[in-house]
This record gives structure tokens, sequence and C-alpha cells, in this order.
């Protein structure tokens, strides 16, 4: 019995810590953020973060923890983008809503519904692919979502209502459009834990379910899906509940990104191009972090996001030769070359399957006695 | 009744194209299991090769078809490096998923390599030069042009040419033994890694013959090129029954013409969509493809 009530005072000073390490975090933020050239380049890099970090750990459930491969991660988010968008410029124009001018209440209620709105869309169609896809074994399910992220630039530049001027009706072939959800720099500074919170809460329930019933299923599944069958494992169900959730997160990321920016393109969203928005980035940085481990996936969006902020602005490409620029200038190769070392030398990633935990970094030593003492 | 006639045409046309780089894939996938995203950019490798050695060529007098065979080389070459230096390695290490991982890192390093070097660039080139016979021809009262009827036939006479190879030629018998077994065809005195190597020759190879008749029809190159048009043939090779030559051969047809009809009779921005929605459809109806056999897994 004492061992349980250790264990128990433990779990309350690991919250108490991880509350208080918050707490801090948003104390420097605070401060930082009130400096206005700090605010400039903090925030929009906050909320960029938030994104990848979300879209990495979402791509990880399917790829790491089922092993199975999606190849269409930016076509769930574009999903959710355009749906959380396209619902708040039906607010904006039937006159319920305005982002500059809205009170915070609503603004944030707004925020969080459209992106829900999104993030449930995005789950929908996700269960639409998942169903024919994931059947089967094999690797179906990266043939139908490369597919996906191929097509779905333009089949969203082909709808009527959300291509031209967004909900105006009309020409199909612009691209283009005006987001209601979209708010500006000042409010996007002002709003900054908005993100912040939420891809805490999401990364948590994430992390959850991977160590729930429902992990160990996808885990069994991903080590073996006949045994896991044959022990009684309804592998199909698992297969397409974990997809939905991933896809679920993503267009809950998407819905984040279409608050982030002012209009939407869809070129953002598909399988490969020149910037860092596409499918494969997300997919190199899970391979990267580490297949089955949501820390590494959130290391690796951090690291990846900020070298790739380093190209883009930093002295010291400038610096370089003129040919290393020009490589530089295509950072898709770079990455590229990333991926293939890094699956050719540590196929499962920087970190593996490691998780970090506080818990076992505070007491490593006596929980280890502890599991001992249970054998 | 014509145009219809002449749409088929069509369909067959860039089927013929389908097919050809659906059996690269298919051809690796039935002895490696690795679907290889990389075959696209074979055919993109290809595209710059023709389009680079069609001047030459002709400055010599040949004509302009016969760089097919400069494609063919520098493809296989291609082809056999990938295998070598990313395929082969990751394969002997990690599992299914690492390898299909590995093959997209490939693609994508072919694509933007090809972007980041400068006399390729990224933007699209024109071929001016006529790849085969131009002007136009009158078959049963469909008016058609030559290269239509020169992407067909040999696209036909490919084909055959393949499906003989496969069933009278001994690499092609050690190849079907090592799609079947290979451990077993180890012992039967195969070297699987030969026969390995011999596969991705003759599939970038055929993606290079792929690649002259794209460029015949369309004119153009670009880095690009092999993502859609891979993925397409990909999914002709699934539709037909992936790892069967037959199977391969009658998807990409069927996408070709499913393709050109929908662009003629419904709306050519839907067609890469349907094609998609063909698949998924063939997929909950016959999961293994239309030609191919469920076949149960043995534990």
């Amino acid at each position: 019995m004492t061992d349980l009530r250790k264990k128990s005072l433990r779990g309350v000073i690991t919250n108490v810590i991880m509350v208080a390490l918050l707490i801090i975090v948003i104390y420097i933020l605070s401060v930082s953020l009130s400096d206005n050239n700090y605010r400039l380049k903090l925030v929009p890099i906050i909320w960029h973060l938030c994104i990848f970090i979300l879209l990495g750990t979402s791509l990880n459930l399917t790829m790491g923890f089922l092993g199975q491969l999606t190849l269409g991660h930016m076509g769930f988010m574009g999903i959710g983008a355009y749906t959380a968008a396209l619902s708040s410029l039906a607010l904006e124009r039937a006159g319920l809503f305005i982002a500059k001018t809205a009170p915070p209440l609503q603004l944030i209620g707004v925020m969080l519904g459209c992106s829900l709105l999104g993030a449930i869309v995005a789950g929908i169609i996700s269960l639409l692919m998942g169903i024919p896809a994931l059947r089967m074994r094999g690797d179906y399910l990266a043939i139908v979502t490369l597919g996906f992220g191929l097509i779905i630039e333009n089949v969203i530049a082909n709808l009527p209502f959300a291509g031209g001027n967004g909900l105006a009706e009309g020409t199909a072939s612009a691209n283009l459009y005006q987001n209601g959800l979209g708010i500006n720099s000042r409010l996007q500074a002002q709003y900054v834990y908005f993100p912040i919170l939420l891809t805490i809460i999401c990364v948590a329930f994430m992390f959850m379910y991977t160590t729930s019933k429902y992990g160990r299923a996808i885990k069994a599944i991903r080590e073996d899906e006949i045994a896991a069958n044959a022990s009684g494992i309804n592998a199909t169900y698992y297969k397409i509940l974990t997809f939905t959730i991933s896809a679920f997160f993503a267009g809950l990321a998407g819905g984040l990104y279409a608050i982030s920016t002012s209009s939407l393109t869809t070129g953002t969203f598909t399988f490969a191009n020149s910037s860092i928005w596409n499918s494969t980035f997300i997919v190199v940085m899970v391979v990267l972090g580490g297949m089955g481990s949501l820390t590494g996936s959130i290391i690796a969006a951090i690291g990846m996001y900020m070298l790739n902020y380093e190209i883009k602005n930093g002295a010291w490409v400038a610096a370089m030769p003129q040919f290393l620029q020009s490589i530089f200038a295509f950072p898709m190769l770079i990455y590229a070359f990333v991926l293939t070392i890094v699956i050719m030398f540590k196929p499962f990633g920087l970190m593996g399957t490691y998780e970090f935990s506080l818990r076992r970094l505070l007491f490593r030593k006596s929980e280890r006695a502890i599991g001992g003492e249970a054998k | 009744m014509t145009e219809f006639l002449q749409q088929v045409i069509i369909g067959l046309r860039i089927g013929s194209v389908y097919a050809l780089i659906a059996l690269g894939y298919t051809m690796v996938y039935g002895i490696i299991r690795l679907i290889n995203f990389a075959h696209g950019e074979f055919i993109m490798v290809g595209g710059y090769t023709l389009f680079f050695m069609i001047p030459v060529l002709m400055g010599f007098g040949l004509p302009a078809w016969t760089s097919v065979f400069a494609a063919i080389i520098i493809c296989a070459a291609v082809g056999v490096l990938a295998e070598l230096l990313a395929y082969r390695p990751v394969r002997k290490k990690g599992n299914r998923m690492t390898a299909l991982i590995t093959a997209i890192g490939v693609s994508l390093i072919l694509q933007n390599l090809a972007q980041a070097i400068p006399f390729i660039g990224p933007n699209p080139k024109a071929i001016t030069q006529d790849i085969f016979q131009s002007g136009r021809i009158d078959l049963f009262g469909v008016n058609t042009n030559w290269t239509s009827i020169f992407t067909i036939i040999i696209a036909a006479f490919v084909m055959v040419g393949l499906q003989l190879f496969i069933h009278k030629t001994k690499i092609g018998r050690a190849m079907r033994a090592v799609s079947e077994n290979k451990a077993a065809s180890t012992l039967m005195g195969i070297n699987v890694n030969r026969t390995i190597v011999i596969t991705f020759i003759i599939g970038a190879g055929l993606a290079a013959v792929g690649a002259l008749m794209y460029c015949a029809q369309y004119r153009a190159v670009m880095t690009t090129m092999g993502s859609m048009l891979g993925l397409k043939a990909f999914v002709a090779a699934v539709l037909g029954g992936i790892g069967l030559i037959p199977g391969a051969m009658l998807g990409g047809m069927l996408i070709g013409l499913i393709e050109a009809l929908v662009t003629a009779y419904i709306s050519s921005s839907l067609a890469n969509a349907l094609v998609f929605v063909v698949l998924i459809l063939v997929l909950l109806v016959k999961p293994a493809g239309i030609m191919g056999r469920n076949v149960g897994e043995k534990v």
C-alpha cells in the first residue's frame, strides 16, 4: 500500500512541476512578447511550430504506432483549413462575426469551433478513404493517400465554393481567397496562448491514446497483424480508428493554419513542393524524430522548422559560396537526403520509440525498484 | 461514333504509356514487394536524356527515336544505382515501411536534384523536333496521327516481347522464381541479387521507352513530369493486379481509356480524381486487382 501512496504522491509532484514549468514558459513568453521587435519574429514562429508539432505527432500515430505509411497528411490539413476558413467566412457574411472587432470570448469560440469543424470534416474524409484502403494488408493506404495528396490541390481548386472569392459564387480557377477567420499579427500575438494550449491538449490526448488499450492494440498490429488478429484484436477497426484520429488532428492543425494566415492557397497542401508546407516534410519529420515516439516528432518538428528558418533568413547562408546557396534554394533536396540517410543508418529514427517522461527523470531509481518488486 | 473512336484511340495511346510504366512498377513489386516510388523519376531522367540526345543524334543524321537507346542506358544506370546504393542496404536492415520511405527519398532526391542542376532547372523545356513521322492518317474513317499509331504498336510489341522474355528465357524463369519465393530460389542456385538488378534494368528501360512515347505526344519535359505519370501508372498496376504482367497492361489501357473518355465527355479537371475513385471502387470489390487472385497469407 505504501508503494501505491508513494506513486500517487509522485504523480502529484510531477504534475505540480509540469504546471510550474508551463507558467514559467508563459511568463517568459509574455515578457518577451511585450517587446515589439521580438513579437514580430516570435509570434509567427510559435503559431507555425504549434501547427507542425500537431502535424508531426498526428502523423506519427499512423506511421509510427500503427505502422502504415500515409502520404497525404497535408491534404487533411488542407481540408481542415478550408473548412475552418469557409465556415468562419460564412459567419462573417451572415454578419455574426468580424475577426477584428469580435470580443475575446466570441473570437476564441469561433476559432475553436471552426477548427473543430475542419477537424471533423477531415476525419470523415479520412474514414471514407481508410475503409477501403485499410481493410487489406499491404501498402494500399500509401497509394490511396499519395493519390489523395496529389489531387487534393486540383479538387479544392475546382470546388465552386472554395476557389475564387471563397463563398462568392463562380470562378473556380483562382485558388486564392480571403479568409474570414484569419487574424492579423496583433491579434495573433494577443491570442498566442490559444495554439499553445490547444497543441498541449492535443499532444496529451495523443500520448494518452498511445499508452491506452487502443495504443497497445495498434502497436500489436504494427508488430504482427496476424498475431494481433489471432489475439482477438479487430485489426481493421483499430487501423481505421487510428487513421481517422490522425486525420482529425491534422484537420485541427489546418484550422490553426487558417487562423494564422490571411489567405489560403491550395499549393500549400500538396505532396511535395518547393516550400516546407507539404506532406513529405512531415514524413521526414516523423522518420527523423523516430517512428513511435511523440517526443521525437516534437523535437524534429522544432529542429527542422528552426533549421529551415535559418536557411531562409540566416546570415550564414548568404555568406556561403554560390553553388551551395543554389542548393539551399531547394530545401526539399536537403530533406530528401536527410530522409534517405537517416532511414539507411537509423531505420527507426533518432529517438526510436523512446518517450520523454518527467516522472522517470525525477524518480528513475525508485520507479525501477518498484517495478522490480512487482515482478 | 467517329468522335468516340477518336477518343478511344487517344485513350489507347496514353494507356500504352501507362501500361509500359506500370510494367516497371509491377515487375519490381513482384520481385521485392516494394512500391518503387522513384520509378516516375526514371521517366523524368529518360525524358531529359531524350531532350539532350535528340539534337545530337539528329546532327549525325539519325532519326530522332534512336535517342531512346541512350535513354534506356541512362535510365537503367540510374535504376541500378538506386537499387545498389539505397534499396539494397535498407532491405537488409529495415522492414517494408522503411524500404517504402527510402523509395520516396530516392524519388525526391532525383526530382529535386534535377531542379537544382542549372542546365535542367525547374522550368519545362519544349521538344521541338518530331520524334515519329509527322502528319495525320485516316484509319477506318477515324482521323488520327502517326504518333498514336506508332505508340500503340511499339507498346504492343514491347509487351509481347516482355511476356516471351519472362516465360521463355532462363533469366525470366529466375525472375518468376524469385518473386515466388526468395529463399527457395537461392537454394535452387539462382543469384537473387543479380536477378533483382536485372529487374531494375528492365523496369527502368521500359520507363525510358515510356518517356519516348510521352515526349512524342506532349513535346515537353519537366522535372515533375514523372510524379503524376508514375502515380497513374502505379494505379494501373494495382488496378490490373500488382505483380502480374498482363494485369499491368490491362490496367494501363483501362486507366488511359477512362481518362480519355472522362476528359472528352465529363470534365478534364475531374479526370485525375476519377482515376482514383475507380481504383478505390475496384479495391473495394476485388482487393487483389482485376486479374489478381486473393491468396491467403501464410503464417
